[in-house]
């Protein structure tokens, strides 16, 4: 063992006037960060061990705790700076990949922080969500194109499987095992009661949630866990994992370490081996070959259900999506590179792919030019963050949003980015059964239903102050944006004018 | 705005919100009646415009010629004159042209050529494009107005027409004599613009075949509706409301054979809650069309009076933000956006009322067979 090059990146300021030695933060810490010095009869701690997720200074009843940023520095470069630098240490170290948890954390632009709402004066009037119905429900499902009457003349009608959403607003994708049993859990109660969707990511459905089934997506990815008939019958829709934002192109693992009873039961693989995710699907080679997919998962279900296709935003995604539509998908979800992840290479995380915003104006734009926009629904997600986010979304031509590290955050998390380590202090990204019960599913399913709701009533307002009382009539209606400190070709991918125009 | 000539930019080039004044007129029984009790009308809400935009739509005009289609061009330049004229001779017989015959009004001015053609698609041109007459009339009627440099086409029905200018709307009736038409029904505009070029493509009554539609409104889903409608061929070249309402009640009348009911019920849908409170079979067929044509929900606020062969449909946004009041004298039915608009030519009528927001008018000359009113399915081919 070499010398450790790595300096602890947080400083753990403990107060010791305030500080009681109740002794919490150690009890809490599974990252073994907090000790009680028998000879000094105070707290202790080890920072280089911390992962800065504030599980000791949310628990501690006296305040007593803080965790900063070390000021320890490498001599400035602007070239090689210090994450640069460390990364470098460590792959030096060991020789592997370096591993990485939830979205991308580098500055790249976020445009949903360029682009401006508008508002109604004087030409029209704006409506009061307080006094006036104000509908943000939503269907999605592929819409039908020719009106078929019966013999006195009346409309048949013929729309095959609509997903109804009372907000427009479903939780994305999180596999059990990803996540624990208890975040599963809470998403699903708080999908039924917000009357959406919460999905079950590719690591199957436990047998404790089918009943759940009218609020839940299941999905079929490359590795097909916990894929079976009454599985795909379980939920509402199904959805074909093809990529995700965070890591296109590549697969999954999930360690063995993680595989307990329950989790080997519902992916149906043996106690603690690996379940590795292939990086393509093996029968999908091509759009043919997902058109077939698509095709089996609706005669296992009768026709009954719509199917979703979800891709990562990639670059020629307009073309990808243009397949898709014509693939016989009902859905087409697209996730953009800042979206989250339970474990991924961190130079895929932080390089692959393209932003959501331009991927979901050039799609819209490109099934539109195509005539085959009504063909598909469109749900966009990675890293959705506000109602201001959502209203931006659908103003470029989304139906529905996905959010999944929000919907975290409302359960607690932290953003400390080390889901990958299986330590989650929070319950949520663990299998520890000492680390999940901290998660209380009614606590935690109270908290997803209070964000969708306040969103929701965000979400009115804004609509209202545009004199849109429904929103599908905010559905790629891209007068309502400005663009703010984007150049030209940006404004053009996104189809909106610049502010003052 | 174009810096630096300070030049206004023109309508198509800009989007430009406007209030205004409707009103319409229709003898049930079919007698035909000249325009002046429009006029009469809506010179009482002359408020209500701005002097920037008028015009006029007649149904049963043209009886002599109602197998033809009447097509009014605005021209800007005999060139533009001279295209457009190959144009026509190269898709359609022309049966008869002429100017269209004004008389000089002091309030109307920068007049541009004005012509009226009753024409009939090439029977060899016609069957080539695979198309009925009417989407064959549609694209060459949309074609002109795209590529013709300074040719409008501003009316394209059979036994109908628009007139149409820049000015207040009496003077436009005035201006283009329509105490000398007879027809059975009538609407007129009057418009309020928020900036304007002026020019005369711009004012309403918007028509394509024998649609005609006078708006009073701004809909906060326009780029929605725009960006919808624009997938099926049509192409929203002045940015305005009432052209997307026309090419979407096209779209769902002519091209899906959608009743003007139904029609209504796509356009100002009823709120989810109103619709679940209905019976099973209604409800059903409300969430239909409601969900099948989400993009084509108008809100924000309107009134809008849609001219068709055989009759007349007002109808309002769904939280009547829009003024629209009805009346119904003997054969006589009155639309209009103020009381005093309808009482200034029938001080007594039989009942009046103002519909509710969302729920349709729809009238139709008695002797339309039941069904009449009804869009009628096109080939999946020609789609």
């Amino acid at each position: 063992m070499g010398i450790n090059y790595l300096y602890p990146p947080f400083e753990i300021i403990r107060n010791q006037d305030r500080c009681i030695t109740c002794r919490v933060c150690e009890r809490q810490c599974a990252n073994l960060v907090h000790h009680y010095d028998e000879d000094k009869k105070r707290m202790t701690a080890d920072e280089s061990l911390c992962v800065n997720c504030h599980r000791c200074v949310s628990l501690c009843p006296t305040r007593a705790l803080k965790i900063v940023k070390t000021d320890h520095i490498f001599k400035e470069n602007a070239n090689w700076k210090t994450e640069v630098i460390e990364d470098i240490y460590r792959q030096a170290g060991t020789g592997g990949v370096l591993l990485a948890s939830m979205g991308t954390p580098k500055d790249y632009p976020v445009y949903w922080d360029k682009m401006l709402i508008n508002a109604s004066q004087v030409t029209n009037p704006s409506i009061d969500p307080l006094r006036e119905p104000m509908e943000t429900r939503t269907y999605l499902g592929r819409k039908s194109s020719k009106i078929s009457r019966d013999a006195e003349g009346r409309i048949i009608p013929n729309s095959s499987g609509q997903l109804k959403l009372d907000i427009p607003i479903m939780f994305s994708a999180m596999s059990y095992g990803s996540i624990s049993y208890n975040a599963h859990k809470s998403l699903a109660m708080a999908a039924s009661e917000l009357g959406t969707f919460y999905n079950t990511g590719e690591g199957g459905l436990h047998k404790d949630f089918y009943h759940y089934g009218k609020n839940t997506i299941v999905q079929v990815a490359s590795g097909r866990f916990g894929v079976h008939p009454e599985y795909l019958n379980a939920g509402a829709a199904i959805e074909i994992k093809m990529g995700q934002g965070a890591k296109p192109g590549i697969g999954g693992h999930l360690p063995g370490s993680k595989i307990g009873e329950d989790i080997s039961a519902t992916r149906m693989i043996p106690l603690h081996a690996d379940a590795i995710s292939p990086a393509p699907h093996h029968d999908i080679y091509s759009i043919e070959d997902l058109r077939q997919l698509v095709y089996a998962l609706k005669e296992a279900t009768r026709y009954t259900k719509p199917v979703i296709v979800k891709v990562a935003a990639v670059h020629n995604i307009s073309a990808i999506a243009s397949g898709i539509a014509r693939s016989g998908a009902d859905i087409i979800a697209i996730d953009g590179f800042r979206g989250g992840t339970g474990a991924a290479p961190a130079r895929i995380r932080d390089n692959v792919g393209i932003p959501i915003e331009l991927a979901l104006a050039s799609v819209d734009q490109r099934l539109r030019q195509e005539g085959i926009r009504g063909n598909v629904s469109l749900v966009v997600g990675g890293s959705i963050r506000s109602s201001s986010d959502v209203i931006k979304a659908i103003a470029l031509g989304a139906d529905a949003i996905y959010i999944a590290t929000s919907a975290l955050i409302a359960l607690g998390c932290h953003l400390c980015r080390t889901c990958h380590s299986g330590k989650c202090n929070w319950g949520i990204a663990t299998q520890n059964p000492e680390l999940v019960k901290r998660l209380n599913p009614e606590v935690g399913s109270n908290h997803l239903v209070n964000l969708l709701t306040a969103w929701n009533h965000e979400i009115k307002e804004m609509m209202g102050g545009m004199g849109i009382n429904s929103i599908e009539a905010l559905r790629g209606n891209r007068l309502m944006l400005r663009g703010i400190g984007l150049n030209e070709t940006e404004l053009k991918i996104l189809g909106i004018a610049h502010a003052g125009q | 705005m174009d810096g630096y000539h300070q030049r206004m930019p023109l309508e198509g080039e800009v989007r430009i919100p406007s209030g205004c004044a409707i009103s319409g007129i229709i003898d049930r029984s079919g007698k035909r009646f000249s325009a002046r009790e429009a006029i009469t009308s809506i010179s009482v809400m002359h408020d209500r415009s701005n002097g920037l935009g008028g015009g006029f739509a007649g149904y049963g005009i043209y009886p002599e010629y109602k197998d033809y289609t009447a097509l009014h061009i605005f021209y800007y330049s005999s060139e533009a004159k001279r295209t457009c004229e190959e144009f026509l001779e190269e898709h359609f017989d022309l049966i008869n042209l002429s100017k269209i015959p004004t008389k000089k009004h002091p309030a109307i001015t920068d007049v541009p050529l004005i012509w009226r053609y009753f024409v009939t698609a090439l029977p060899t041109k016609l069957s080539f494009s695979q198309l009925d007459e009417d989407e064959y009339t549609a694209r060459c009627v949309i074609r002109i107005n795209r590529e013709i440099e300074g040719a409008y086409v501003f009316s394209s029905g059979k036994d109908m027409g628009v007139f149409k200018a820049v000015g207040f709307p009496e003077d436009v009736g005035e201006f283009y004599m329509l105490d000398e038409y007879e027809g059975y029904s009538w609407t007129v505009h009057g418009r309020y613009p928020t900036n304007t070029p002026g020019w005369w493509g711009g004012s309403h009554p918007f028509s394509l075949l024998s649609y005609s539609v006078v708006h009073n409104g701004e809909i906060s889903s326009y780029d929605a509706n725009r960006r919808h409608i624009e997938m099926y061929g049509y192409s929203c070249t002045l940015q305005t409301d009432t052209e997307v309402i026309t090419y979407m009640i096209d779209y769902l009348h002519r091209r899906m054979g959608l009743t003007l009911e139904e029609v209504s019920h796509v356009l100002a849908a009823p709120f989810w809650s109103t619709i679940e409170q209905k019976e099973p079979k209604e409800r059903e067929e409300y969430s239909y069309l409601r969900n099948t044509f989400a993009s084509m929900l108008i809100t924000g606020p309107f009134s809008i009076i849609l001219g068709f062969n055989g009759g007349l449909m007002a109808l309002n946004d769904r939280l009547k933000l829009r003024s629209l009041v009805a009346a119904e004298k003997g054969d006589r039915v009155y639309l209009a956006s103020e009381e005093a608009a309808i009482r200034v030519i029938e001080p007594d009528p039989d009942r009046l009322w103002y519909p509710s927001g969302g729920k349709a008018v729809i009238v139709t000359l008695d002797s339309m067979q039941e069904g009449e009113a009804h869009g009628h399915q096109l080939p999946v081919s020609a789609l």
